[in-house]
């Protein structure tokens, strides 16, 4: 039977995995390559690279980062952080990833999601989707970073995404991120209800029950966190032992 | 020396990241003549299986791939290649192993199946040594029924050929190049054949 997969995500800038609150406050947590190649032995089911390296030469360092870590690990691997064209997205899965997460260029330009779908089949092409509450059931879908209110409803943005060939939502809660007090249940479930592609949770793990709330009730099939990992106050093995008691489907 | 066949149908640069890390020497071709001297063969396949047929086609390796009889690796879409004939788009095979691939079609199901699962190996394949229920990981909507082919199954809605094997043609549904040190050891088992 296929398990719930477990993603720690990785903020990096530079080649260095940082993590931010907020998209705020960077703090430096060790060298990418290393990190996963740790997490990969500690049984991670799979790994995100999100790039926040701001500078003219953001692709030749991802595509730089990408081949190594390929050279390391054995687990799949999403890389994202503006990627925008069709370029962007050749140049990272020749290094090496399997899977490209897009989040802005997909509201801005939808036709790059079919056409990349095309270009290098949907299971390629993850939607990273930054929601918001704004009222009971309704979410919208934020853009750069959670800066930017885009107004558009986050449900039918992801049901649209699915029509033009993406293989995977990532879902993060802007209200959520950072704040350890869950993953946004509804939301997932919403979206979920409505998708056929997989649907991973993001933003919001505080502790072991969270991620078995996000599975259970939120229905995800696969659940991402990052300072909870990082921090070392939580072992992706710890974490699976739990679940897998739960009688969640793991990979142990 | 092992040759991974370069026909346009995907990325093979993980499965020369996972030979490199096995410290295997290998080369990358779609030279028929390089391909028929080989050791052992990889056939990786990403992407639509309509495509993969065309892509293989336009390289005039069809007869030269048949006819073959080194030990033979197809994977994921390359594994599919090997069958009579695939749902997706109406699509003829080699006809190297039976059967007709269908899509997943239980609606209560996540298509593409995304992720790892557990692989139950018929005892004593070489292939799966030291293997048994082990997971592997998969990123497929199409699916190859059991038979008397199949060498290993998983389960999706109901059981489907995670490997399947005809004299020297092996197929895997999963990427081994993905799939950890299982993977890993699959594929050295593979090279150990």
């Amino acid at each position: 039977m296929l398990t719930k997969r477990i993603i720690p995500c990785l903020d990096v800038a530079n080649g260095r995995v940082v993590k931010g609150t907020h998209f705020t406050l960077l703090r430096d947590v060790g060298d990418a390559v290393d990190l996963a190649q740790l997490y990969a032995e500690q049984g991670a089911d799979e790994l995100c690279f999100l790039d926040i390296t701001a500078t003219v030469e953001k692709r030749k360092t991802l595509v730089d980062l990408v081949s190594r870590v390929g050279k390391v690990i054995s687990i799949p691997f999403t890389v994202g952080g503006g990627i925008s064209s069709v370029e962007d997205i050749r140049a990272v899965l020749l290094a090496g990833a399997d899977k490209v997460s897009i989040g802005t260029a997909a509201v801005a330009n939808p036709s790059l999601i079919s056409e990349a779908a095309a270009e290098f089949g949907s299971q390629a092409i993850v939607i990273s989707v930054d929601a918001k509450r704004t009222g009971p059931e309704a979410w919208t879908v934020y853009t750069n970073g959670g800066r930017e209110d885009t107004g558009m409803d986050a449900l039918r943005f992801c049901f649209h995404m699915e029509e033009l060939g993406a293989g995977e939502l990532l879902i993060n809660s802007i209200d959520r991120d950072g704040t350890r007090t869950g993953y946004d249940l509804e939301l997932l479930r919403a979206i979920n209800d409505l998708v056929d592609i997989p649907v991973i949770a993001s933003s919001g793990a505080g502790s072991k029950e969270h991620f078995l709330e996000a599975l259970r009730e939120g229905q995800a099939d696969a659940v991402l966190a990052a300072s909870l990992f990082h921090s070392r106050e939580l072992s992706i093995l710890e974490l699976k032992q739990y679940l897998s008691s739960q009688n969640i489907l793991i990979r142990l | 020396m092992n040759i991974i066949v370069d026909y346009d149908a995907g990325n093979i640069t993980s499965l020369c990241n996972a030979l490199e890390k096995l410290k295997t020497s290998f080369q990358v071709s779609d030279d028929e003549s390089v391909i028929r001297k080989a050791d052992k063969v990889f056939f990786p396949g990403q992407g639509h299986m309509a495509q993969a047929r065309r892509s293989l086609e336009k390289k005039g390796l069809i007869d030269c791939i048949r006819s073959l009889t080194q030990p033979f690796l197809g994977i994921c879409v390359g594994m599919q290649l090997l069958y009579d004939w695939s749902e997706e788009g109406e699509t003829e095979g080699l006809g190297i192993v039976s059967g007709k691939l269908m899509r997943f079609s239980d609606p209560d199901l996540k298509v593409p199946q995304m992720g790892w699962n557990s692989v139950t190996a018929r005892n004593d394949n070489p292939l799966f040594r030291g293997l048994n229920e082990e997971y592997f990981y998969f990123v497929h909507s199409y699916a190859a029924p059991l038979g008397d082919q199949s060498i290993a199954k998983a389960e999706y809605g109901g059981p489907f050929t995670a490997a399947c094997q005809h004299k020297n043609f092996s197929g895997v549904q999963f990427h081994p190049e993905k799939s950890g040190e299982a993977g890993l050891q699959l594929l050295k088992n593979f090279l150990a054949l």
